[in-house]
């Protein structure tokens, strides 16, 4: 998950409750009037309750470096972020764009590579890049769905306006977050709920369910599908063990699995028995040791062979990080444009690529307001934020970027909407995002809601979980 | 099912049982304890039987020099670093729920977390005062774990192999505990079939729950034969040889698929053994020889049951318990 940077002049931040004028907005009025006149002292109550609710129910992610088995909680905010159902519909409409046109992205390139014909994109943005999956060229998929799980990272700048920060489309995690969070709301304030008519998440295992089986090999009546995980000392194990016991499927590691004339089986009481999808959370390179990383202990000798007979679905699909690889990321909106024909509801970020000339003199000019990424960097690694840094700090950064001009992109400093939230001193804004989860079969499909991950610092910006980020419930008002 | 889903269920199951029974055997040490005894050394007698029962007193004795109540109940009780403590009984319990926490219920989960959790939270005091109180604490999680799987698990073949982990230990346990009085030698012969004789049994009964049991079955005084066959041959005492094999055998029956033959066979000779066989046979041969004889059986089929369905990995199987082997020096 990328680390999100703020304005140095944070003029006219949206505020998700309050109007400019300081009025309550319609979605959050029953939230104003049942949550905000407790005491806090019972708030604090509550918030220390969700926390025994989710310590109880080991709902806990593995920090990396600490003792192996340490477990962690992430904070969880008691104030829901809440939605409106036009402006949700509108959401739902932008995000189902986007990934059905990512997912036609990856099938063109990995096949008749038309986007390169019809130069919107440029065949070494693609074929150069580390994260191309030559092995993949030519395969056929069911639906074409390459991406069946993706999560999109959005910013908020104003009523109307929605950043896509980042497209996820390997494994993205955090959807057992928008499950449990919802549970604990449900559990902790009957009344709220009451109150509102929210629109259910409970349902997506389902649809998760019904997205992979979708996508099993065609001649496959009941498949069995499967949720294979790194271990239980990864990070989100968590999430995948509730995965695979909400949908009634096996948890494997890649040891429970074998190959045998290129079809995939795993090690059962009974005797070997046949697999026919895996929703995999292991990334490409730990899956399969003799074609990847061959030190990968994750994975399972033969899978891509098998893979590429059709005789078993991986979701997502092998190689789908070209398309969100950050300089990918700049031609999203001219792949909807070009394989659905239709204006992107969603926009990117601004952003400047340092390979341009007008752009690289843009950039170095403004430095100390801008944020700088590595093309394929991730997880907040390698960047520069221009507003925290010191100018040694940027002078450094400026070396780096003149070294290698193509290998970066930067964007302004985005003003973030706020959202209430119970802090110390009481109930104030604190700087939000929102990762819906799209998932694709036959069909698109969405929960309403996703994971809200909060800032829980005082004029932050960083919402991840390593760095003191929280999540709160997200909710979508039916009407 | 997958083979190491159903080894983590087993081996999860083992040391949910494994811990009530330790919290079982360190109940009898101290209710001996609480008999009067004047002659010499007799503490230390007592409580080396706890440790050598639960085959740790090798490396109780690396990093203890004296035998005495309190140090014995805490490193059985609360020891990290002792492999057979409580304390790491449940840890292990919980670390393999942990691996197939998809596979058990949500409340099974639960209810192992909650009891690891309050573990830890109350390990700075435990035991201090009361220490039959943290007993009864062990117990009662391992009931309560027992009643969440009963009570919300398809009865399918995860449950089978937590049934299985459950009663084989329990037969494990059950032969060791009985096994306590030929640790607790007795001063001397006449002091068999006296007071002192009378209460170490009644001791022994009660930390397994079957002195209401042996009032009932005998209405008669406690005869160390009569223990005997209450917890060796009684099908219908839940805790004795006779029921843990009575369960072994009808769940290897149920369990899917044509894998564990083998099994199948030593469960079903080692029950028939148990249920023709007569107390007076295994008074002759030795209750002792008699009990680490069916040790040794009942370890042979647990491997067998490895080989014939679970998963060949290693990380979370328990070293083997030590045989009964070692004598009060």
């Amino acid at each position: 998950m990328d680390e999100i940077t703020s304005s140095a002049t944070p003029t006219l931040i949206f505020d998700e409750m309050h109007t400019t004028e300081g009025e309550v907005r319609h979605q959050y009025e029953a939230v104003a009037r049942q949550l905000f006149n407790l005491p806090h002292e019972a708030l604090v109550q509550k918030q220390r309750e969700a926390e025994m609710l989710f310590r109880r129910l080991g709902i806990t992610f593995a920090v990396y470096g600490e003792a192996a088995g340490a477990e962690r909680l992430i904070p969880f905010d008691i104030v829901p972020r809440i939605f409106g159902a036009q402006e949700w519909a509108r959401l739902e409409q932008g995000l189902k764009q986007r990934v059905t046109a990512l997912n036609a992205f990856l099938h063109d390139i990995y096949h008749e590579q038309n986007i390169i014909k019809a130069g919107i994109i440029p065949a070494h943005q693609v074929l150069n890049n580390k994260l191309y999956c030559k092995q993949m060229q030519g395969i056929d998929l069911p639906n074409q769905v390459y991406a069946h799980v993706a999560g999109i990272d959005l910013v908020r700048v104003d009523a109307n306006d929605f950043y896509v920060l980042e497209d996820n489309l390997r494994t993205p995690s955090g959807v057992s977050y928008m499950m449990e969070n919802r549970k604990t709301m449900m559990r902790l304030f009957p009344d709220l709920f009451a109150a509102h008519s929210v629109a259910p998440v409970e349902h997506y295992p389902q649809m998760l369910l019904d997205s992979l089986r979708e996508s099993a090999p065609p001649y496959i009546l009941n498949p069995t599908i499967v949720v294979m995980t790194p271990g239980a000392y990864n990070s989100a194990y968590f999430e995948h063990a509730f995965l695979a016991s909400q949908m009634g499927v096996e948890l494997v590691e890649g040891k429970d699995l074998f190959v045998h004339d290129d079809k995939v089986y795993m090690h059962t009481t009974e005797g070997p028995q046949q697999v026919h999808v895996i929703y995999r959370r292991v990334d490409d390179d730990f899956l399969d040791p003799t074609v990847f990383n061959p030190n990968s202990t994750l994975g399972v000798p033969g899978l891509m062979n098998a893979y590429r007979k059709g005789n078993v679905a991986l979701a997502n699909a092998v190689g789908t990080g070209v398309a969100d690889d950050k300089s990918t990321y700049l031609y999203v909106p001219a792949m909807i444009e070009f394989y659905l024909g239709e204006k992107p509801i969603l926009s990117n970020v601004p952003t400047w690529r340092l390979e341009l000339e007008d752009d690289m003199r843009h950039v170095l000019a403004h430095l100390p307001e801008l944020v700088v990424k590595e093309v394929q960097g991730s997880g907040g690694y390698g960047m520069l934020i221009g507003p925290t840094s010191t100018k040694q700090e940027i002078a450094d950064y400026r070396e780096r970027i003149l070294a290698d001009p193509a290998n970066f992109i930067a964007q302004p400093t985005l003003a973030l909407s706020t959202c209430p939230t119970l802090v110390e001193a009481g109930i104030a804004p604190r700087h939000v995002d929102l990762r819906p989860f799209v998932l694709s079969g036959k069909e698109v499909r969405l929960a309403p809601g996703g994971l809200t991950r909060v800032a829980l610092a005082e004029g932050s910006l960083v919402v991840n979980s390593s760095q003191g980020g929280g999540t709160k419930d997200t909710w979508v008002l039916e009407d | 099912m997958l083979s190491r889903t159903a080894e983590h269920l087993f081996w999860m199951a083992r040391y949910i049982e494994r811990a009530e029974n330790t919290a079982r055997v360190l109940d009898v040490a101290h209710r001996t304890s609480l008999l009067p005894d004047d002659t010499e050394g007799a503490e230390t007698h007592l409580w080396y039987a706890p440790l050598n029962i639960s085959g740790c007193a090798e490396s109780y004795l690396a990093k203890h020099t004296l035998v005495e109540a309190s140090l014995v109940n805490r490193y059985i009780a609360l020891d990290p670093d002792n492999p057979a403590s409580i304390y790491t009984s449940l840890m292990l319990a919980r670390e393999n729920a942990r691996s197939v926490r998809g596979a058990i219920t949500s409340e099974m989960w639960e209810s192992i977390n909650a009891t690891w959790l309050e573990m830890n939270r109350m390990m700075p005091t435990m035991g201090q005062d009361c220490p039959t109180c943290f007993f009864d604490w062990v117990k009662e999680r391992s009931h309560l774990f027992r009643g969440v799987t009963l009570g919300t698990m398809l009865k399918d073949d995860a449950l089978n192999f937590i049934r299985l982990g459950t009663f084989l230990e329990r037969a494990d346990n059950t032969a060791r505990i009985l096994d306590v009085k030929y640790h607790i030698l007795l001063p001397s012969v006449q002091d068999v079939g006296g007071a002192a004789d009378y209460y170490q049994w009644g001791a022994l009964l009660k930390s397994v729950s079957a002195f209401e049991a042996y009032r009932k079955v005998y209405r008669d005084v406690i005869t160390p034969q009569r223990v005997a066959e209450l917890l060796i041959l009684r099908s219908d005492m839940p805790r004795s040889l006779h029921a843990c094999l009575n369960e072994v055998e009808t769940t290897l029956e149920i369990i899917n698929g044509s894998s564990g033959r083998e099994s199948r066979r030593r469960a079903g000779e080692l029950h028939a053994a148990l249920h023709f066989a007569r107390i007076e046979d295994i008074s002759n041969q030795g209750l002792h020889e008699y009990l680490t004889e069916f040790l040794e059986k009942i370890e042979a089929l647990g491997q067998e049951i490895r080989l014939g369905y679970l998963a060949r990995r290693e990380e979370f199987a328990p070293l083997p318990m030590q045989k009964l082997t070692m004598q009060v020096q």
